[in-house]
């Protein structure tokens, strides 16, 4: 609107831009180059370090086993949340509040408190116990039964990182206008057909924020899987982190980073090409 | 069937919905309340076998003596020091660029929206790994302040996309109307838009306070003794008894979540797209 002082806007932006420069463009240069370099020259010898490592097959295998359960879960429930909170009068904000709360969870305390629940003493084996399904206390943690603490982690993670993907896809039906689904009802369409035809479609700039948000931080998952199983679940970061502060060893460790971000990278760009969204509707 | 009996029909349907809504509150709310039980309960209470689920033989005490174990408190603030300055650097560069966002038309203004989004396909906590060096050179590596910073690369595109949203909600015109009643831009900005703007970037630092509270990974690389919360927590964790595990997640949940609780009007306008 004021054309007499057009650099202020960029007055308003630059401490953001100085700061993303050095603090987030500035390291990313710096994983690419700890990653493919060695003592100062190019090198592939962290890379090949990685993959020979006994835990790398696994770590690999586990993290996008984990991330493709986790995020339909994840969509699934929050759909099925938006879906039934739209249906009610009373009480929805009390019940959204709720939905909310783990939302401010961190991965570690999710990790925790199902730990409380899951360990030896624990109150899912006290319920069994109590239903006579089993006799003594049975252990779902170790790496004796890698199935169960998948199932585990997965649940931990599915009941923090539901909240996010909830609030977006809450936030996306709420824009939808009611005359599309009361146009859909007179022509004789039932809610099956109305939620895929109608709703889906329409919330689409939802549903792609709230994927890319929930994968990425799906392929960054860490403390819950440490919370429950310690080591006996190796996972992408956790793997940078051992590297890292275990080992000491900053060039492998960058080499899982860089892996972690091609990852993201590629899964955001798959959720951009799948789900097209018209960018006059862009939130 | 619905024909023959249709409110029955409806009645059993609404009952089908209400059970699936309380099913889901208790999917949330039953865990943090088995936590809470663990974490009060103590060491006798992780060794009862088979446990009740009911609040029996809990005290305060093994929370407390909890909080007085080497290290707890210090990390507690220490937390609380690396989210207060995540809060003020993601507000303070975070709101400008947002106003600029919201109230001006320049070029580069699609590449600077380009860069904020390009940080979401980032798994940012992972540029931590780096850090170490560069922090180790400047003197940041182990202080708080040096946490607060990879913090706040977290929560800087966060706040400047929802401020944006926030300074377009305020109406252009109120801004326009104080320039000509005689405020320059500045104190038109103070007197008329800031007040308007507050609850909502209020609730913008809350989020930020929460996205410093949780964060294990980077605070766990770049610290080694001025350890936060969660990394003085994952540090400890295989050799702590499993009741100060509980104390310890507890102790974790509930700032955040009263901190949510107190901009829950806010959570869904916040994510961009209002819930008029």
């Amino acid at each position: 609107m004021t054309q007499t002082r057009p650099w202020v806007p960029y007055l308003l932006i630059l401490p953001s831009v100085a700061f993303l420069a050095l603090l987030f463009i500035v390291p990313l240069v710096q994983t690419i180059w700890l990653a493919i370099s060695d003592n100062g020259a190019p090198s592939l010898a962290n890379a090949q370090r990685m993959v020979n490592d006994i835990n790398f097959g696994r770590s690999v295998q586990n993290t996008f086993l984990l991330t493709a359960v986790v995020v339909p879960v994840q969509l699934a429930i929050a759909l099925a949340m938006g879906t039934m909170v739209a249906k009610i009068a009373g009480g929805r904000e009390t019940i959204l509040w709720i939905w909310t709360i783990p939302l401010a969870i961190s991965d570690l305390a999710a990790g925790l408190v199902w730990l409380s629940i899951l360990q030896n003493t624990g109150y899912f084996n006290s319920l069994l116990f109590g239903l006579g399904l089993i006799e003594r206390q049975t252990s779902w943690l170790s790496y004796q039964t890698p199935v169960a603490l998948f199932i585990a982690i997965a649940i931990a993670e599915i009941w923090r990182g539901t909240a996010i993907v909830m609030v977006i896809i809450v936030a996306g039906l709420n824009q939808v206008p009611k005359e599309f689904k009361e146009a859909a009802e007179i022509f004789g369409a039932g809610p099956w057909t109305r939620f895929w035809r109608i709703t889906l479609p329409l919330i689409r700039p939802a549903l792609q924020s709230a994927l890319i948000l929930r994968t990425v931080l799906a392929f960054e998952v860490f403390a819950v899987v440490y919370a429950l199983g310690g080591r006996n679940f190796p996972v992408l970061v956790g793997e940078a982190y051992n590297w890292q502060n275990q080992n000491q060893n900053y060039g492998v460790a960058a080499a899982y980073a860089v892996l972690i971000m091609v990852i993201s990278l590629a899964a955001t760009l798959v959720y951009l090409k799948a789900i097209k969204v018209d960018p006059e509707r862009l939130p | 069937m619905s024909t023959a009996n249709p409110a029955g029909f409806v009645s059993s349907r609404r009952w089908l919905l209400w059970s699936g809504i309380i099913a889901l509150c208790a999917w949330v709310l039953v865990p943090i309340y088995l936590v809470a039980l663990g974490a009060l309960g103590g060491r006798q209470g992780v060794y009862q076998w088979p446990k009740t689920g009911l609040p029996m033989g809990i005290s305060l005490d093994p929370f407390l003596l909890f909080l007085r174990t080497e290290g707890v408190t210090q990390s507690f603030f220490n937390s609380l020091g690396a989210a207060g300055i995540t809060v003020a650097l993601s507000i303070l560069l975070g709101a400008p660029a947002g106003y600029a966002l919201a109230r001006y038309n320049f070029r580069g203004k699609d590449s600077y929206r380009l860069l904020v989004l390009l940080t979401r396909a980032f798994p940012l906590a992972i540029l931590a790994l780096p850090l170490t060096v560069s922090y180790i050179r400047l003197g940041l590596y182990d202080t708080i302040i040096g946490v607060g910073l990879i913090h706040t690369v977290l929560a800087l595109p966060f706040a400047a996309l929802v401020t944006q949203g926030i300074f377009l909600g305020v109406p252009r015109e109120l801004e326009e109307a104080a320039w000509v009643f005689g405020c320059t831009r500045i104190q038109a900005f103070f007197k008329v838009v800031a007040p308007l703007a507050l609850p909502g970037i209020v609730a913008t630092a809350v989020f930020a306070f929460v996205i410093s509270w949780n964060e294990v990974f980077a605070a766990s690389v770049l610290t080694v003794r001025n350890r936060t919360l969660t990394a003085y927590l994952l540090t400890v964790l295989s050799e702590s008894p499993m009741h100060y595990r509980f104390a310890g997640g507890l102790l974790l949940i509930l700032p955040s979540v009263i901190f949510i609780f107190a901009v829950r009007r806010y959570l869904f306008a916040i994510w961009g797209i209002s819930s008029k």
